[in-house]
């Protein structure tokens, strides 16, 4: 039997693109199915009823939700083609904890970065880039998080660099200014299929943003 | 010496600690159990979690392990030969693993304010936390334990804060009992096991710590 792939998807979410790269990485075709989150579709409802959120991956029927759980999980049953966890339990547990990391720095800030002004924006984009500095020690060297190969901690991260442009912009600063070894880092990314499909023109997003800001009544 | 190839870096009434000591007892691995004065952090846990500076830290042979769920995963998949307590099947770890994230983005900080907050933000808090657990008592639905007929990952995530329970419910003056009666059932099942008995603080101890703490915090 075939294996029918679909992902309840969202076009500028940087938690759908993580599962977008994987899938792309591991060479599973798919079906992508936008949402509508402000009027929720009865699948998506049924999907996740506890969260209601997307991306949701449904494999043969069956959901599963929350981008990294989805990722690792596709990693697992897809074990026989380009691996994004390492083998080592070691390995395993450094890259879920950056991957966590990941979220916790840079993802939430992100969030809250092109929404804020003043000294609130300023502390925002401080956290912002500490993180970001912090994950450039990590890389360190390396091609990739992962290694010579793009792994679980290069696809938790890249994704957001699709809102680089936008926050740049908000937040009136340079990201390649402050952490050159990251935008270095996501032009390799960029020049891998997997990455560029699944990634969004940051114009696009930048517009995407500007709406949203005049919709919720900020400067 | 043998137990110093695992040393846990911890502090007595944290859930997130005590789902690491719970892991490693159910796997049977003796280990050095140090205690943290979070108001004055070792050097040992500055240098093993210089990122977070937060317990608990598992150090395996000198290499540390930071954020409670992902010890519990390394533990489990390090040692992989005993008491397994993830799921083999993909699907059904991804389960687990969604379970677990709930109980992270819910309980800890639903509870949280219960113990800190008044009026209506502690109604509010309340609310949302019985709902919470109600979803869990769901899930959890006829089986001995979330892990089905074994004590598994979800159990070992959700039970530490069964410690935690009677300051919530003195602090927010309600009965979890008489809202979510299976999930304590659930909950004293767990707790005859002896991995979950040596690992979980006393529950008034808890309360006066937590008495302590809002104390220090400055909250009535």
């Amino acid at each position: 039997m075939e294996d029918k792939v679909i992902l309840l998807d969202f076009w500028s979410s940087s938690y759908a693109m993580r599962v977008r790269i994987a899938l792309e990485e591991k060479g599973i075709q798919y079906e992508a199915r936008e949402q509508n989150l402000v009027d929720k579709s009865p699948l998506l409802v049924d999907m996740n009823p506890i969260h209601k959120m997307i991306p949701v991956l449904i494999h043969n029927g069956k959901p599963t939700c929350e981008s990294l759980v989805i990722v690792e999980y596709i990693d697992q049953v897809w074990n026989d083609r380009s691996p994004l966890l390492p083998s080592d339990p070691y390995q395993r547990s450094q890259a879920r904890f950056w991957a966590d990391y990941i979220d916790k720095k840079i993802y939430t800030n992100g969030k809250k970065l092109w929404r804020e002004k003043g000294e609130k924006q300023e502390e925002v984009k401080r956290e912002f880039i500490a993180g970001l500095r912090a994950l450039e020690g990590e890389l360190g060297e390396k091609v990739y998080f992962g290694g010579e190969r793009i792994g679980f901690v290069d696809v938790a991260l890249v994704p957001i660099s699709s809102w680089f442009y936008s926050f740049e912009k908000c937040g009136n600063f340079s990201i390649e200014k402050e952490c050159p070894k990251i935008v270095a880092w996501v032009k390799r990314c960029m020049q891998k299929k997997s990455v560029s499909k699944s990634l969004p023109d940051p114009q696009k997003i930048y517009g995407y943003v500007l709406q949203l800001k005049q919709k919720l009544g900020i400067d | 010496m043998a137990n110093a190839e695992v040393v846990l870096l911890d502090f007595w009434p944290s859930p997130f600690g005590m789902r690491v000591r719970i892991a490693l007892a159910e796997k049977g691995i003796k280990y050095e159990y140090k205690e943290e004065d979070l108001q004055n952090k070792s050097a040992l846990l500055l240098q093993m979690n210089p990122v977070h500076k937060k317990i608990p830290v598992l150090i395996h042979n000198g290499k540390p392990v930071a954020e409670s769920l992902i010890a519990v995963q390394y533990i489990d998949e390090a040692w992989k030969d005993k008491a397994p307590l993830l799921p083999s099947d993909p699907y059904l770890r991804a389960q687990a693993k969604f379970w677990a994230d709930f109980v992270d983005k819910k309980i800890y900080a639903l509870g949280r304010k219960i113990w800190a907050t008044k009026g209506e933000e502690q109604e509010a808090a309340k609310k949302e936390f019985i709902e919470s657990l109600k979803l869990m008592e769901g899930k959890l639905g006829e089986k001995p334990y979330f892990g089905g007929e074994s004590f598994g990952y979800v159990d070992v995530v959700l039970v530490p804060f069964y410690s935690w329970f009677y300051a919530y419910e003195v602090f927010g003056n309600f009965s979890i009992e008489a809202e979510c009666p299976k999930l304590i059932q659930w909950a004293k099942r767990c707790s005859e096991k002896e991995s979950v008995l040596k690992s979980l603080p006393d529950h008034k101890k808890v309360h006066g710590f937590v008495l302590e703490l809002k104390k220090r915090l400055g909250i009535e």
